[in-house]
């Protein structure tokens, strides 16, 4: 954020407000004059995406509660009151409501992206942390959001999650009647959850903050994953260069969320989830929302209950510990032949963790779920670390415009060879 | 990121998926059948004769043992519905006896219903519907036809998103409606019971509750069970789903917007980058 901008304020009054407080300097210098890497491709909109997301989930979110009351008896008809007497209050629930979904999309095709091309490394290990991070409030806050409509997957998804704490020993039974301020899921659990929810996307936005903080003082990684050696040949400015390609995103992005809100908008739902909760009846199979499904696979794989949960919540903190468990210098999978091998490998097998999440835990799904949840992290643990050392990687171009000559002159395909030197960071 | 690896992954995944889905379809239900709504897809659109029959259906079958207490009697005026006149819902309404109260001597009277009221309950609390129902619950019918699905399983339920199928809650309902039959050889029906082929576990308290020429259609429609069974399914969808008709005409505004929008920033941002190679 600091050191690119050439901001002269011209008016006196400009000149006096910048010397005090230099706002108007920071804006500029991160986002106009913010030196990006030429290369990137349309995998480096979905940042831009995932700030707009935020933003439409706030707004949205802040009208929503003006018309909700988080009361037990009352919740599920007050949603149905959003949803048929409040003007447009179903396209409000709808843009909600599937917003989360995008939302996920979204945050899953960007942590694919930094997985892909080894955003992760030096110097961005604290920037990836903070994105980890971002992810952990992103599930508290969609879970207890889904809690919300009090409807039966509400009740159910919050019993099942909020007792997984009740297998750390000694203190786990008190710990899971502090959350439910009571000895079972109840109208206290709701009304936390309503606080919660509306504080922790707040949290998120503080967070982001922090995340774009840090991707400005380190710079963006880039397709070919090598460093900008100058300014001037190998970045355009941020305005108009990456803003235009990221609204157009944006733009192409809102036309797949439309066709949830306005044509499918109860296809990522669950048909349950419109039966006011009830204690006294246990919906047939309790699926959780379809972005928690990996990971509920993976708690479901352990046939221990203290297992099961340790190992859900170790498949996200791995994630933390990535930027040193690959121990590979290069960055790019494009010029790492055997990790884009592997890298393809996880992405079906986190895909197909998701699948089996919504399958009933019995026969050949089991089976294939263990296989999986032992590759998912036989992947992080064993092959990244050894890949460093056995992976022959190919020859990096010389810069950011070397890469992109070499690319033209090729015709468009993946650069094999950089014209000058090979260089191995 | 090249295609090739891509089609890899799409291959590993289809290759993944196909086998325990088709492994888990074996002996499953019977599988509604898919029919052809008026509101379905991306033009999709109330019928209102239709939900006007269907109504009818509601009003004289149904609502004797479903509450449906999110609908009021107003929503049978307002657009996109069975479009009744004023008149006509004011009639409808004042048909039913509402208890209101306390007045000023502190008691609670009885009066004729207005577009205000919702729905009159059949039963006074859920312990008297059972009661009366075997001691099953009749559901609230006020969002019944989103509340209501069946399996689909892959990949059937991706390429759902594509074709915009969301009538799986209104095509059960159907098919559960002209459902009931004979139990197959071997299968024990309880006492109280029914057999259904489409409800979960076959067994279910309501009987039949549909039988031909039990509502008179004025316009010529046939009255049959199965002409029933669809015009009560669209109501229900219209009672779970009142603004329907406004979602999709304001979709398809915002979509044409979008697609002209992009395409304009599309060249915008096409013209800012031709000088720079990237």
């Amino acid at each position: 954020m600091e050191g690119h901008s050439t901001y002269q304020p011209k008016s006196k009054v400009a000149q006096w407000f910048e010397s005090r407080l230099p706002i108007v300097g920071l804006v500029h210098s991160s986002a106009i004059a913010y030196p990006v890497p030429k290369n990137l491709n349309y995998f480096w909109t979905f940042g831009a995406i995932l700030s707009f997301m935020l933003v439409v989930q706030i707004v949205s979110g802040v009208v929503l509660a003006m018309h909700y009351v988080a009361y037990a008896p009352v919740s599920f008809a007050r949603v149905e009151h959003i949803m048929r007497d409040v003007d447009y209050g179903w396209l409000i629930r709808y843009i909600h409501a599937n917003g989360a979904s995008m939302f996920f999309i979204a945050v899953y095709i960007h942590i694919f992206r930094g997985l892909y091309y080894g955003s992760y490394k030096a110097p961005r290990e604290v920037l990836w942390i903070l994105g980890v991070i971002i992810y952990l409030l992103m599930m508290a806050t969609a879970f207890m959001g889904y809690v919300l409509p009090w409807g039966q997957m509400s009740f159910w998804g919050a019993t099942v999650i909020t007792n997984l704490f009740s297998a750390i020993p000694v203190v786990g039974e008190v710990i899971v009647q502090w959350l439910w301020g009571g000895y079972s899921v109840g109208d206290p659990t709701l009304n936390r959850f309503f606080a919660l929810h509306y504080l922790l996307p707040f949290m998120i936005a503080g967070v982001v903050g922090l995340h774009i903080w840090a991707l400005h003082h380190v710079g963006q990684n880039n397709p070919d994953g090598i460093d900008v050696k100058s300014v001037s040949k190998d970045t355009v400015p941020f305005t108009p260069y990456a803003t235009l390609k990221d609204v157009f995103a944006t733009c192409v992005f809102l036309l797949f969320f439309c066709w949830f809100i306005f044509y499918i908008p109860n296809y990522l739902g669950h048909s349950d989830n419109y039966i006011p909760a009830n204690p006294m009846s246990t919906p047939a199979h309790i699926v959780p929302e379809w972005y928690f499904l990996p990971f509920y696979a993976i708690l479901r794989s352990i046939p221990d209950k203290l297992g099961g949960v340790l190992a859900m919540f170790a498949a996200i903190a791995v994630l933390a510990f990535l930027p040193w468990l690959d121990t590979s210098k290069v960055r790019s999978a494009r010029y790492r032949p055997m990790y884009r091998i592997f890298f393809w490998i996880f992405a079906v097998v986190a895909v197909g963790l998701g699948y089996l999440g919504s399958q009933p835990s019995e026969g050949i799904y089991v089976i294939v779920s263990r296989i999986f949840t032992v590759y998912y992290f036989v992947h992080f643990l064993i092959i990244l670390p050894l890949l460093g050392f056995v992976e022959k990687p190919k020859p990096l171009p010389a810069s950011i415009a070397d890469a992109v000559l070499a690319r033209h002159a090729k015709g468009g395909a993946t650069v094999v060879a950089g014209a000058a030197a090979p260089e191995t960071k | 990121m090249t295609i090739r690896s891509i089609l890899f992954g799409a291959a590993a995944a289809a290759l993944l998926f196909a086998a325990p889905a088709s492994a888990a379809e074996g002996g499953h239900d019977d599988r509604p059948a898919r029919l052809s709504w008026s509101f379905a897809g991306p033009f999709g659109m109330y019928d209102t004769a239709q939900l006007q029959r269907g109504f009818k259906v509601f009003k004289e079958v149904c609502s004797s043992c479903h509450s449906a207490n999110f609908f009021y009697f107003r929503n049978l005026v307002q657009p996109g519905g069975p479009r009744f006149s004023e008149a006509q819902a004011k009639q409808i309404a004042a048909e039913y006896q509402i208890t209101d109260g306390p007045n000023d001597s502190g008691d609670m009277f009885q009066r004729p219903g207005r577009l205000s009221d919702h729905w009159p309950a059949p039963f006074p609390n859920d312990q008297a519907a059972r009661a009366s129902n075997g001691g099953a619950l009749p559901p609230d019918m006020s969002v019944l036809a989103k509340a209501r699905s069946y399996h689909v399983g892959f990949p059937g339920f991706v390429t759902d998103a594509f074709i915009q199928y969301q009538e799986h809650g209104v095509d059960y309902i159907h098919a559960l409606l002209t459902g009931y039959a004979e139990p197959p050889e071997g299968v024990h029906v309880q006492s109280g019971l029914h057999y259904n082929k489409y409800f979960p576990g076959n067994q279910i308290a309501m009987p039949a509750p549909l039988s031909d020429g039990q509502v008179e259609y004025t316009d010529g429609t046939p009255q049959t069970v199965d002409q029933y069974a669809t015009d009560v399914s669209a109501f229900l969808m219209w009672m779970a789903e009142p603004h329907l008709d406004a979602r999709k005409r304001i979709g398809f505004q915002v979509v044409i917007f979008l697609i002209v929008l992009s395409g304009l920033l599309y060249f915008t941002k096409k013209k800012v980058w031709s000088k720079v190679p990237h």
